[in-house]
């Protein structure tokens, strides 16, 4: 029986039991006079007994899900003989593999012996065999778990906290699995980090000042001995993003304030949605425009200041980037100001303050935690932006505050990592998922400063 | 501000504008309304008021005086326009985007809907305190501060303080917050949260204030302060308090007006109001048949 036709059969059956359990509970409260003899709305019986047809047959196939892959595995792996048995590990892997290939028929290799026929056999037999027991197993739980709640119901029967209790943990659940996926992304990161640490010393990457990470691949290579400094991608990390929010944050609060204080409702129904649509524009549009429009304006200016410009500077990666995360902070930050209530502001009035006084001394502090809240997800956005930068400041890891220089980030020399055929286990590599790491715990940091500040400075009302 | 208040230097109350208020001459000026509609000694005159919120006439035809050192109290049903009125007084209404004021509302002779006046000093000079508690998200002393800070009143943190604790003071409220001033002002009680709103105002001095039914969230205790407070800064200041308990509108102030409907039916001294008055509306709704 294929997943899709078990999984019918088991809604089918859910839905059944929600209707008999109802039906049950109706026709008890027949018996004993009237709805109102049930504990709970008979709903409520009707959900009970459809968990219990969902909840057991669903457990079963999350566990089958996790083991009976492994399960055939070690009973194939079992079946062979001495020979490909006692292969190192990386050798049964791919000989597994092969089997499995074999077995789901997309490998006609003639020279393969006969032992692979007779294992990709053996695999496809037990997996049909697994396959059967799964569906036979969950119809029986799926009915034998209805049974089980259908005989429980009684009109004193506390569905309603049962039911509820359910849920609750379906929810506990939901959430679990956003912490749980976080830890995850972090640890698969951590594990390639640290096999990076093992060849480069945790100090000559923290406080190295050369980032030069082509190593040699062959022994008898010249040059490339590779360097994994990574300041100079903090530093330019940190001048692109920082000109990105001298640029988005000033910009950003006068638009928030205009639109919630000044601008007719009109205007700002108008208005608002047209400026998220900055923020809906990719970003290598956004990369095009800065390398196309922005550099050589800025790079012109510069020339007739007598300045020396780089054709990939900062400036220009920054600048564009500060227009695309203007709609961050100033639709995030339009948000709180307008949170504040208008008793706030009548009592302002009221006592003879003018508009922009009213904003300043009493709007602008009650809603600092919303603005705060935009600006940092402005900033993490500039700080994981990669497109921009690789289009219009270039690749050059070079320790620079200049923003006229040329200079690259974090992000931007991940993916130049990464891209093309790599070796897993060169420090190259591997120095990606390190920058990476790195580059979550600047934001994790950042991110509790900022909480800090908030809590700290913020006027809270109500 | 000089020139403002060169008018009562020099002769007499700017409400002899208005001839000498006899009640043979009220119909004159407000003919929707039984009873004097004037006072003497007024600081605050207003003719002939029409408010409109877009479509809807809220305030019609509305004359009325609020003399100095009196407390006079709004009356009427919910949507009577009482509210409207009080918020015409230190236009509040400007603040509304749809609202239309028209009239004549005079200040000390002054006109308060005038090109050249200046909204900021109006309202120094007519306070309001809200019917919810409004005090700023700061900590006592700033709220209490802040309105002799916007309008510079203070040159120094000595001067600033004596604002404040004077204000407090005399809103009855600083034996209770002396010790935690820099404690935000949100975390008060309610009835301490509106003395502490009526400390900020009359922190800036002001000639009237305004109150829209500043006990209407208050517990009967604060309620009582807050009427013993009134009462006691009907000596400095003019008050005009809305209120939707009658027994509030007799304890506390000297003159009633009711309004119904857009217009005020009937003015007088209070205690003629509430025993006596002299149109059908006023007695329904004063001994409860309406309202």
């Amino acid at each position: 029986m294929r997943l899709p036709t078990l999984l019918l059969i088991l809604a089918a059956t859910v839905l059944a039991a929600y209707f008999l359990g109802r039906q049950r509970a109706l026709s008890l409260a027949r018996q004993t006079g009237g709805i109102r003899s049930l504990h709970s709305l008979p709903k409520y019986y009707g959900y009970y007994a459809a968990l219990g047809a969902l909840l057991p047959g669903i457990a079963l196939l999350l566990m089958w899900a996790a083991f009976s892959e492994s399960l055939i595995t070690a009973r194939v792996v079992a079946s062979l003989p001495e020979v490909l048995r006692n292969q190192p590990e990386a050798q049964l892997g791919l000989t597994l593999n092969d089997i499995r290939n074999l077995a789901g028929g997309q490998m006609y290799d003639e020279s393969r012996s006969a032992e692979f026929a007779v294992a990709a056999d053996l695999y496809n037999s037990l997996r049909d065999a697994s396959r059967k027991i799964l569906a036979g197993l969950i119809i029986a739980l799926s009915f034998s778990g209805f049974a089980l709640a259908w005989f429980q119901l009684r009109p004193q029967f506390r569905a309603r906290n049962r039911v509820e209790a359910a849920f609750r943990s379906v929810l506990v659940l939901a959430s679990l699995l956003a912490i749980v996926t976080t830890i995850g992304i972090l640890l698969s990161v951590s594990f390639e980090a640290l096999r990076f640490f093992r060849q480069v010393p945790v100090s000559e990457f923290l406080f190295g000042l050369n980032w030069s990470p082509q190593t040699a691949i062959r022994a008898d290579q010249v040059g490339s001995s590779g360097a994994f400094g990574a300041v100079p991608l903090f530093v330019g990390t940190l001048l692109i993003s920082g000109i990105a929010l001298l640029v988005s944050v000033p910009i950003g609060l006068m638009i928030a304030i205009y639109l919630s204080e000044y601008a007719r409702p009109r205007l700002r129904r108008i208005v608002k949605p047209v400026l998220e649509v900055l923020a809906g524009i990719p970003t290598v549009v956004y990369g095009y425009f800065a390398a196309l429009t922005v550099a050589p304006v800025i790079r012109l200016a510069g020339q007739q200041l007598g300045l020396e410009v780089a054709s990939e500077a900062a400036l220009g990666a920054g600048l564009v980037m500060g227009i695309m995360i203007i709609p961050f902070v100033s639709s995030l930050s339009d948000d709180a100001i307008n949170a504040v209530p208008q008793a706030m502001r009548d009592g302002s009035f009221a006592l003879g303050a003018t508009r922009s006084e009213t904003i300043k001394r009493v709007v602008l502090p009650a809603a600092l935690p919303g603005i705060v809240g935009g600006v940092l997800l402005a900033a993490s956005r500039a700080i994981g932006e990669t497109m921009i930068v690789v289009m219009a400041a270039g690749l050059s890891a070079r320790l620079s505050f200049n923003p006229l220089e040329s200079v690259t980030t974090v992000t931007v020399q991940i993916v130049t990592l990464l891209v093309g055929d790599q070796e897993f286990d060169s420090p190259k590599t591997l120095a990606a998922f390190a920058l990476g790491l790195m580059l979550f715990i600047v934001t994790l940091i950042l991110n509790i400063i900022a909480l800090h500040v908030v809590r700290r400075y913020r006027e809270q009302y109500e | 501000m000089l020139r403002m208040e060169k008018p009562q230097d020099v002769v007499a109350p700017p409400a002899d504008a208005v001839p000498a208020a006899t009640p043979v001459e009220a119909p004159r000026i407000a003919p929707d309304t039984v009873g004097d509609v004037t006072a003497r000694d007024a600081v605050i005159c207003v003719r002939g008021a029409n408010v409109h919120y877009g479509d809807k006439h809220a305030l019609i035809n509305v004359s009325l005086d609020v003399a100095r050192n009196e407390v006079i109290a709004l009356i009427g049903p919910s949507g009577c326009g009482k509210s409207t009125f009080l918020r015409c007084l230190n236009r509040m209404n400007d603040t509304i985007e749809s609202a239309r004021v028209t009239g004549d509302f005079r200040l000390d002779g002054q006109d308060m809907y005038a090109r050249d006046t200046d909204v900021v000093m109006l309202r120094a000079r007519v306070g309001m305190v809200f019917q919810k508690p409004n005090p700023f998200p700061k900590s006592i002393y700033e709220n209490v501060a802040y309105g002799a800070r916007i309008h510079g009143l203070a040159a120094n943190r000595a001067e600033l303080d004596d604002i404040v604790y004077g204000s407090l003071e005399r809103a009855g409220l600083i034996d209770e917050v002396k010790d935690r001033l820099d404690d935000p002002g949100t975390g008060l009680s309610g009835g301490q949260q509106q003395r502490l709103c009526i400390a900020r105002t009359i922190a800036v001095n002001p000639e009237v204030i305004l109150m829209d039914e500043p006990c209407s969230a208050l517990d009967p205790i604060a309620t009582a302060r807050i009427e013993d407070l009134i009462d006691e800064l009907s000596e400095k200041y003019a008050i005009a308090i809305v209120t939707h308990s009658m027994q509030q509108a007799a304890r506390v102030s000297s003159r009633t007006a009711y309004f119904h409907l857009g217009r005020i039916i009937e003015v007088g001294p209070t205690d003629k109001i509430f025993t006596n008055p002299s149109h059908k509306l006023t007695e329904d709704y004063v001994t409860g048949r309406f309202g």
